[in-house]
């Protein structure tokens, strides 16, 4: 049984969890997609590649957020 | 380079030894990434910077932060002039008292260095491109493609026939956010740029700029949304309102969480060496740290790039003609 003192940082963490996840499916549609790309024209890769670190970053940041709300309920920041 | 990781590894060396009291992480990340009233520049030596406070009672009042503690540093009960500092914050000792607290703290020297630095550099290339007959080198030759990558590609492209009129804020604020990022990454450097009070003013920098240049079209298309039943637009109008403030609120924690995050995940790393206490953790964690920062520096310029990408495309939303 999780011990009562620690559910809310348990429920913190699995919300971070969830969030990376999103991310990582975000993240690996926008390359997998990008390879794709790059493979039926090599030609355009610069063009391709550029886009794709600026929206990899775009959805890296959404993660990031919830690691920063996981963070503040783990330290306990506003009680 | 080589240096930055065999020092940082040196760091990693020096934290085998016992420490006094118990580790504490978050207690040591949250004091990185605040603001605060002294300037700590290694363990144990810190400059107090000055406190500068209105308060209704007493009037303008100036001290040094160092007031509020004793030898030991710490923080004293009955404060002084009427303030006492708990956890970071200066209360006041009557509760609910008002004040106006202009304090130079941590992020406000890092303000003043990050704009001095920026006219230091700026008034360099503007002195460098006004003498035209010599091909541009050093600082100049730095600086120019990347203003002139701005100017083509994100200002001009997005926002169209007028965009000389906003070129001066779009360079200011990307250079204003690639040097706060870049020089929070330095070691006891402020969290300038991810103070979330820094950018929600950019932001709303950005938001009053976009409406005050909204010309009839971008009004008309938020209150009296053409192309829709009569009806709907009473209940589009609503969600139009919050499409005007989710722009300013997505632009502030988009950079906040980026630096915030990036510093923390920085942190932990280094906090694990202090945990485990062992030399493999402090070798694999240095390695680690230098590659976070490397990574770090990526993320400096495409915050920088999509902030000010971004100010472009809702300004340039903002003044488009009728379509």
């Amino acid at each position: 049984m999780l011990s009562f003192l620690l559910l809310d940082v348990g429920l913190a963490v699995i919300g971070t969890g969830l969030a990376a996840i999103g991310a990582g499916i975000g993240i690996g549609l926008i390359g997998g997609n990008a390879m794709t790309a790059i493979s039926r024209q090599p030609d355009a890769s610069d063009k391709i590649t550029a886009p794709m670190i600026l929206l990899a970053a775009l959805v890296e940041v959404i993660a990031l957020g919830g690691v920063v709300a996981g963070l503040l309920v783990v330290f306990g920041v506003g009680g | 380079m080589l240096l930055i990781f065999v020092s940082s590894t040196f760091l990693s060396f020096s934290a085998d030894k016992e420490n006094g009291d118990k580790f504490d992480m978050g207690e040591m990340i949250m004091h990185h990434i605040l603001d605060d009233y002294q300037y700590e520049i290694v363990h144990g030596l810190s400059i107090p910077l000055p406190i500068i406070i209105y308060s209704e009672n007493d009037g303008m009042m100036i001290f040094s932060s160092s007031r509020l503690f004793d030898e030991n540093h710490v923080p004293l009960e009955e404060g002084y002039n009427g303030f006492k500092y708990d956890h970071g914050k200066l209360k006041p000792l009557e509760s609910g008292m008002s004040y106006f607290d202009l304090s130079i703290t941590k992020n406000v020297i890092f303000l003043i260095l990050t704009s001095s630095l920026m006219i230091i550099v700026f008034l360099s290339v503007a002195r460098g491109y006004a003498n035209k007959k010599t091909i541009p080198k050093g600082i100049q030759a730095l600086f120019e493609p990347i203003i002139v990558l701005i100017r083509d590609d994100i200002v001009k492209k997005n926002i169209g026939s007028q965009y000389e009129k906003y070129l001066p804020y779009m360079l200011t604020l990307f250079f204003f956010i690639l040097f706060g990022n870049i020089l929070g990454l330095l070691p006891a450097a402020a969290n300038l740029t991810g103070n979330i009070a820094i950018t929600l003013t950019l932001a709303v920098f950005t938001f009053l700029l976009t409406n005050f240049s909204g010309n009839r079209h971008y009004w008309k298309h938020i209150f009296w949304t053409p192309g829709i039943p009569f009806v709907m637009r009473f209940l589009i109008l609503p969600i139009e309102i919050i499409g005007l403030l989710t722009k300013p609120i997505s632009l502030t924690i988009r950079l906040f969480a980026a630096i915030t995050a990036g510093h923390i995940v920085i942190l932990s790393f280094i906090g694990f060496t202090f945990i485990f206490q062992s030399y493999f953790v402090g070798v694999v964690s240095a390695i680690f740290v230098v590659g976070l920062n490397l990574i770090e520096l990526l993320v400096a310029g495409i915050q920088a790039y999509v902030f000010t990408l971004f100010s472009s495309i809702y300004i340039g939303m903002a003044t488009e003609d009728a379509h």
